[in-house]
């Protein structure tokens, strides 16, 4: 028998619900505020115990709190999402039929680009060519400015990727659907959008997981086929910022238990 | 799952069918649906049950209320002649799972909303995002009808945007077309109710609270929020802060 959810519980959904996703650090404050507005026991170790007391109780409805890495800076992010049939016509029974469509195609772009980016002009582009109803391009831009409220993309200077939640909400649905083309993160093992691919072997990495991975390395080399890795690696002047011990040790233990990423 | 909180779901009552645009199969008793129950496999039901919820937690999202024809036509479907056990057990997993509460507001046309079950909290901030500048934006319209005494006249409530330099004909850099955010989203979101004043020419309009304002928030707290604007203490208004008091 699962633990019995309190107000806390609850009152940390519905917050979570109305922000759509959260950062690790934001919903770390919320499990400390939940349970201190409601008097029940707090551990400021203990969110993921927390948040499986409400995943047992939603586990009949086919939904989930589910953890998720955001693929721009790396850091840990929850969103609530639906389990029983996570495909796009499902995203939310809010958009019309030809809004959905638009998506799809945007999506398409994102995930057979190169870097997981798509511009506004080529997706502009296909506003004309909906199937199922026209959109002129005004319109289109209003409907993505709402995809991106909505956190189904998320835009930096004209260039759509899918939002965090988008992604952990769809992995999946990804996965499958674009079995050939999606790829995955060759140390995390999720799906990768905004990736870097080998040269020589063509396996991906996310950006986060080069920046970790190729830290301690002097030269970096693909953990596939051990070639040099030709891409540049992103954000090193960052890293050289942080204390180099405490670094040092995440990064043993972030290559020891890949699947933590 | 706990039994608590076992009382039915506010707002079901299924002998109110009278003027139904969507027949609910002639409102079948307990014992009927029961019988019905039988005949349905509890895997096919509880799976109408969750799609129902989550059909719910999408709607309430974006705060458009919920028509009881639409939940039999995207919802319950062919699941008719068990629509009252299924809405009364989604009813109850919202109540029990995030502390939701479906409430009907409009008994004659079966409207539905959720709200919070939990007591509000202290600076509580469910949204970051332009959403609470909205919000912002509409408390201080409820503050203004409720100062008035619960009914305030559309030029009245222009007037005083005005000079809050919102202005109906202008472009705002957050709310956007505030004409259409006050006449029409905060109307369809039943915040505000907008009412024709009969014998008018021009016509002119009556502003006040629409139901999901009185379960969203209270006189006592527009009230407070008054006072904190003015730095001044709630009972200066005496008629207002009486009228808060007794209003729960």
């Amino acid at each position: 028998m699962a633990a019995q959810m309190t107000d806390a519980h609850r009152r940390f959904l519905q917050v979570l619900m109305s922000h759509g996703i959260m950062e690790g650090s934001e919903a770390r404050k919320l499990h400390r505020r939940c349970c201190e507005i409601h008097k029940v026991y707090y551990a400021h170790d203990k969110l993921d115990d927390f948040i499986s007391t409400i995943n047992s109780h939603l586990q009949p409805l086919f939904m989930q709190i589910r953890k998720g890495m955001s693929e721009g800076d790396g850091r840990a992010h929850y969103a609530l999402v639906n389990l029983a049939e996570t495909e796009i016509t499902k995203m939310a029974s809010d958009y019309t039929e030809n809004e959905l469509e638009l998506f799809r195609k945007a999506m398409d772009l994102i995930i057979l680009s190169e870097n997981g980016f798509a511009s506004s002009t080529e997706i502009l582009n296909l506003a004309d060519q909906l199937k199922t109803k026209k959109m002129k391009k005004k319109e289109a831009e209003q409907v993505l400015k709402v995809f991106v409220e909505d956190k189904w993309l998320s835009e930096r200077n004209g260039e759509y990727t899918l939002h965090t939640r988008c992604i952990i909400e769809m992995e999946q649905y990804i996965l499958s659907n674009y079995q050939d083309v999606a790829r995955k993160c060759n140390i995390c093992h999720s799906l990768a959008i905004q990736s870097q691919v080998c040269e020589s072997c063509g396996i991906a990495m996310h950006l986060p997981c080069v920046r970790k991975y190729f830290r301690a390395q002097t030269e970096p080399r693909c953990p596939q086929c051990n070639d040099f890795w030709s891409c540049d690696i992103p954000g090193t002047s960052r890293m050289d910022s942080q204390s180099p011990s405490k670094t040092g040790r995440a990064e043993k233990s972030f290559i020891l238990s890949p699947r933590r990423c | 799952m706990s039994q608590r909180k076992r009382s039915k779901v506010s707002g079901f009552s299924q002998g109110d069918d009278g003027d139904e645009d969507f027949n609910v199969s002639q409102t079948p008793t307990h014992s009927q649906v029961q019988r019905n129950l039988e005949r349905r496999s509890q895997d096919q039901v509880n799976q109408k049950v969750s799609e129902l919820v989550q059909f719910l937690l999408v709607k309430d999202q974006k705060k458009i209320p919920i028509k009881r024809a639409d939940i039999l036509k995207k919802v319950i479907r062919e699941y008719r002649d068990v629509y009252s056990e299924i809405i009364n057990r989604a009813g109850r997993t919202l109540q029990e799972v995030f502390g939701l509460q479906l409430v009907e507001i409009d008994t004659r046309h079966h409207i539905y909303i959720l709200t919070s079950n939990l007591p509000r909290a202290e600076g509580e901030n469910l949204r970051r995002d332009n959403q609470t500048a909205k919000l912002g934006l509409l408390i201080i319209i409820l503050s203004f009808i409720f100062m008035r005494g619960n009914s305030a006249k559309d030029g009245a409530v222009w007037e005083f945007l005005r000079r809050l330099r919102v202005q109906p004909g202008e472009r705002h850099e957050v709310f956007g077309d505030v004409k259409k955010l006050v006449t029409e989203e905060f109307v369809r979101q039943k915040y505000l109710e907008i009412t024709p004043i009969p014998l008018t020419d021009p016509p002119e309009f009556k502003y006040q609270w629409g139901p999901r304002a009185a379960k969203e928030t209270s006189k006592k707290d527009v009230l407070r929020f008054v006072a904190k604007i003015q730095g001044k203490d709630p009972t200066f208004w005496t008629s207002q802060y009486t009228e808060a008091e007794a209003t729960p």
